[in-house]
């Protein structure tokens, strides 16, 4: 009668958490694993065992596409088990404290501390405390000089380890650059050394030695009295005193997922998503990824089409998304996306988030969109010509209110803007004509006559506060106290009043708090990691989460380590000055960064890399766009 | 081709119903994402479902019951309208290829033109109440057990409780709402109660409430995790006729009948609910249905 019953039995996969505690917290789904296209393996047949985290909450971690990437890779091996954790919510984390509950891994629901390696994904240094908390949870000792060959190997990567100096306490090692290279080597090297008899410590000095890993235990740094940088040098001969990116320059014949995992809750990115390229050709000074993902690198279209119809086809996803830096700049777009919606079945829809507002985009948007829900997006970053010359922001006023008038002629009424204020440079007239611009092209709609537009437009202009980050031509740039952020913002608010079509206008800005923490730990060294853990003691987690956000704990935890946040953040470094970062080679030569940060102080603009090559450096890598021109 | 030919048939509207067993983990995926999961899992599948109209067309499916979180089941419904179809064999295992685990497709039928969705037909659904292994038992022996049940329901001329809604409390009158109570044990040796509930629209009883009451009345301490609940059938009232419209009623009617006496042939005493399954047939293998008005306008 009962045939579930005998199905149950069948099932030996027991849960970490009872029902008891399941049923009492928010959304269980995301601690019992068995997601659509998840791995199963029996464990007991491979060598290596690898919990893959993203510390923050399951939704977001799910929708990263690096982790779906390597995920794919790692269990493409027989020799390796690649499972994944995310943070638990506050309401588990208070549980499993309470109750002393190791944390586990997805597929298995196995103890984090049992595996061999911890990946932990760094995305954004708002996650910093999330990291302690996996650590933490885990129970495993945050600072890896005091683990033990019980304790699984800490491992970081992501675009915040350009600058892993803050996590260097609590990482055994980093992996600096594209995952697709260099793992194979390192799990090699981790299986020959188990069968070598060699521990942690003999695992570490090897691994410091395979390009783009970076051991931080095997470096010493001195600092001068006034605080900055004496000298920052490898403890050992045989330890390399530089740490060079690794990049995968051949993205059409690598490694792409084509069963990513489909969670049962809905995640941030609930779609397809094509990485159709990595890098970009644009070359804005305040952007870290225009720059450590350099060269451009297009992936070929054939693949993409294949990738598109069976990424669909095996996680029955409604949408599909495609994710670049800038998406207008892949040369074979109009292929891509004729094939996409030619093509298409029924019921799918395509997103094209990063897309240039012209001709060509409107009308494939119109294929794939709804006019009258969608929304355009402009992202000038500066609101005068002059300060979009200093940040290398290759729009022009002429392109925004061609685009949007082609636009409202086409039928859409609603623009999102999207500014940073905080600038290096910038005055009150730059602030100033943010609104303006907005005003510009409100006057731009209502230039329609009344009996062919749709009544009002709908004009959004967000400001973030611009952090200075490594490997950008702003890294020597200052930045401001909090209130001069805030009195920024009220200049622009104040400002938009006084427009025409302010009833058509509406401005969003920010809290200051996060940029200031956002700023000491982008350019911080070791130094800062003792507030780090102060924070997490305190009660800090989820810091970019608003409603966990306690900008007052942070600021005891700075004053508890005697760190200043003002050396971090209100000084101009001088380009002579060693950075923390230095050891570190992106590709992207310091001469390079030098010349973009005196010419943006010239307010001159630099061509983009298909318009002209201006010797960056990441040519050493002998391809991508660096060889576009020679063919 | 000619024998492809011979094998399709055309119909008017084409109407899948399909159950579905939820168990393991997959008790905490609630009813919202349980529907997100079908939407993407029959995509998977390739199973040509009918989209609505207009400018977000989505998939027309619609759910009977909807199952809380923490309860397992062996008979979940929902309907779907399909474009074309392959037989009920052949799109059980495309389905099943694509499931999670704890997730059992069990019948995919397709309905009579004139059956309403299974939602605005749901009556009463069938459940098993057991303790939990890894508690130490409070129901004591099957006889014990039994005895408590005959003085709850059976010897009981009501059973008040009080129904908390959303905006106010009511006193209910449990007793005819229970068609069904009794002590059982399976064969796994799990003892506990079974519950033939009212359900659907009319007035939906969920079993915590019947347990809560039975607890209350024997002394036992009510703690709802203590127990599984398991679902194990949906059911429609037959004295009701599902349809509008007097050409629908009729052509019900109709098929009620014809199902009355396959039943009867079969030897099987027609009950007062059936099972919201049996209201459909399976598409027999190798023959494929399409829907006319698809085809005409290809």
């Amino acid at each position: 009668m009962i045939l579930y019953i005998e199905l149950e039995r069948k099932l030996m996969r027991k849960l970490a958490l009872s029902d008891e505690i399941l049923l009492k917290i928010e959304k269980p789904a995301r601690y019992i694993g068995n997601e659509i296209n998840s791995i199963k393996k029996n464990p007991d047949e491979v060598d290596i065992r690898f919990a893959m985290c993203f510390p923050d909450v399951y939704e977001i971690g799910m929708s990263h596409l690096g982790i779906q990437i390597l995920y794919d890779m790692f269990n493409q091996r027989q020799d390796v088990y690649c499972e994944r954790v995310y943070s638990p919510w506050s309401d588990l984390h208070k549980l499993m404290k309470e109750k002393q509950i190791p944390l586990f891994t997805l597929e298995t629901q196995s103890p984090v501390k049992s595996m061999d390696f911890l990946g932990i994904t760094i995305q954004y240094e708002m996650c910093y405390t999330n990291i302690l908390q996996i650590l933490d949870l885990s129970q495993i000792p945050m600072l890896a000089a005091e683990r033990t060959e019980e304790d699984p190997l800490v491992i970081g990567g992501g675009p915040c380890t350009y600058n892993p100096e803050p996590l260097a306490d609590f990482f055994d090692l980093f992996y600096i650059g594209e995952g697709e290279t260099r793992y194979p080597d390192l799990f090699e090297l981790y299986k020959s050394n188990q069968a070598a008899g060699g521990g942690r410590k003999e695992f570490l000095r090897a691994a410091c030695k395979l390009p783009g890993i970076y051991v931080p235990s095997l470096y010493e740094v001195s600092y001068q009295e006034n605080g900055q940088i004496a000298s920052f040098h490898p403890k050992y001969e045989d330890v390399p005193a530089t740490v060079k990116k690794e990049i995968e320059m051949d993205l059409s014949h690598t490694c792409y997922p084509r069963k990513p995992l489909v969670p049962f809750i809905k995640a941030t990115q609930d779609r397809v998503v094509l990485e159709i390229q990595r890098g970009c050709i644009r070359g804005c000074r305040f952007c870290q990824a225009g720059m450590i993902y350099r060269p451009t690198r297009e992936r070929n279209v054939d693949m993409l089409k294949e990738c598109a119809h069976t990424m669909l086809k095996n996680t029955g996803h409604e949408e599909i998304s495609l994710s670049s830096l800038s998406s207008s700049d892949y040369s074979q777009l109009p292929e891509l996306l004729n094939d996409l919606i030619e093509n298409k079945e029924q019921g799918v829809n395509i997103s094209l988030p990063s897309l240039r507002i012209d001709a060509f985009s409107l009308e494939v948007m119109k294929k794939v969109q709804d006019i009258r829900k969608s929304s355009l997006t402009f992202a000038p970053e500066a609101g005068s010509q002059r300060l979009r010359n200093v940040i290398n922001k290759g729009l022009t006023e002429d392109v925004i209110l061609e685009g949007a008038g082609l636009a409202f002629e086409g039928g859409w009424q609603k623009v999102k803007l999207y500014f940073m204020l905080g600038l290096p440079t910038e005055t009150e007239e730059d602030q100033k004509e943010i609104p303006r611009l907005a005003d510009k092209i409100a006057r731009r709609y209502y230039e329609i006559p009344k009996d062919k537009r749709n009544g009002k437009c709908q004009i959004t202009i967000s400001t973030s506060f611009f952090v200075p980050k490594p490997f950008t031509p702003f890294q020597w740039a200052s930045m401001f106290e909090k209130d001069e952020y805030l009195s920024r913002a009220r200049i622009v608010n104040e400002e938009m009043k006084e427009q025409l079509n302010r009833k058509s206008l509406k401005y969003n800005w920010h809290e200051a708090d996060v940029t200031v923490l956002e700023g000491v730990f982008a350019r911080g060294d070791r130094r800062v990691g003792q507030v780090l853990q102060k924070a997490y003691e305190k009660g800090c987690i989820f810091d970019s989460w608003s409603e966990f956000f306690d900008n007052q704990k942070w600021m005891e935890a700075f004053l508890d380590c005697g760190v200043s946040i003002d050396f971090y953040n209100l000084r101009t470094r001088d380009t002579d000055e060693i950075l923390p970062w230095d050891f570190i080679d992106c590709g992207v030569s310091k001469e390079f960064l030098k010349r973009e940060w005196e010419r943006a102080q010239r307010e001159e603009i630099t061509l983009n890399c298909r318009q002209q090559c201006n010797g960056c450096g990441a040519a050493s890598f002998k391809g991508g766009v660096c060889l576009e021109h020679q063919n | 081709m000619a024998a492809e030919l011979h094998l399709s048939k055309e119909v008017s509207a084409l109407n899948i119903r399909i159950k579905f067993q939820k168990y393991g983990v997959m008790k905490f995926i609630g009813h919202l994402d349980m529907m997100r999961y079908f939407q993407k899992a029959i995509r998977r599948a390739g199973i040509d479902i009918a989209y609505s109209e207009g400018y977000s067309p989505h998939q027309i499916m619609s759910f009977a019951a909807p199952l809380g979180v923490g309860v397992t089941s062996d008979g979940e419904y929902f309907d779907i309208t399909v474009n074309s179809s392959q037989s009920s064999q052949k799109s059980i295992e495309a389905l099943n290829q694509v499931m999670a685990e704890g997730v059992f497709i069990l019948e995919y039928k397709k309905l009579p033109d004139t059956a309403k969705t299974s939602m605005s037909l749901v009556a009463a659904a069938d459940y098993f109440i057991y303790e939990k292994p890894e508690y130490t038992s409070i129901f004591g022996e099957l006889q014990e057990l039994s005895e408590k049940v005959q003085d709850f329901y059976k010897n009981s001329k009501e059973i008040l409780i009080t129904k908390q809604t959303k905006k106010s409390q009511r006193e209910l009158d449990l007793k005819p709402l229970i068609y069904e109570m009794k002590a059982i044990e399976d064969s796994f040796s799990r003892r506990g109660l079974f519950l033939k509930l009212s359900a659907g629209s009319g007035e939906n009883i969920k079993p915590e409430l019947v347990l809560e009451s039975f607890c209350q009345f024997c002394g036992i301490p009510y703690d709802p995790l203590h127990f599984q609940i398991h679902r194990l059938e949906v059911y429609a009232k037959l004295d009701e006729i599902p349809v509008k419209g007097e050409k629908e009623r009729e052509s019900y009617q109709k098929y009620l009948n014809h199902l009355k006496k396959v039943w009867k042939q079969e030897g099987k005493r027609f009950p007062e609910f059936l099972p919201l399954g049996a209201l459909g047939r399976d598409i027999p293998d190798d023959s494929q249905i399409c829907r006319l008005e698809k085809t005409m306008t290809e």
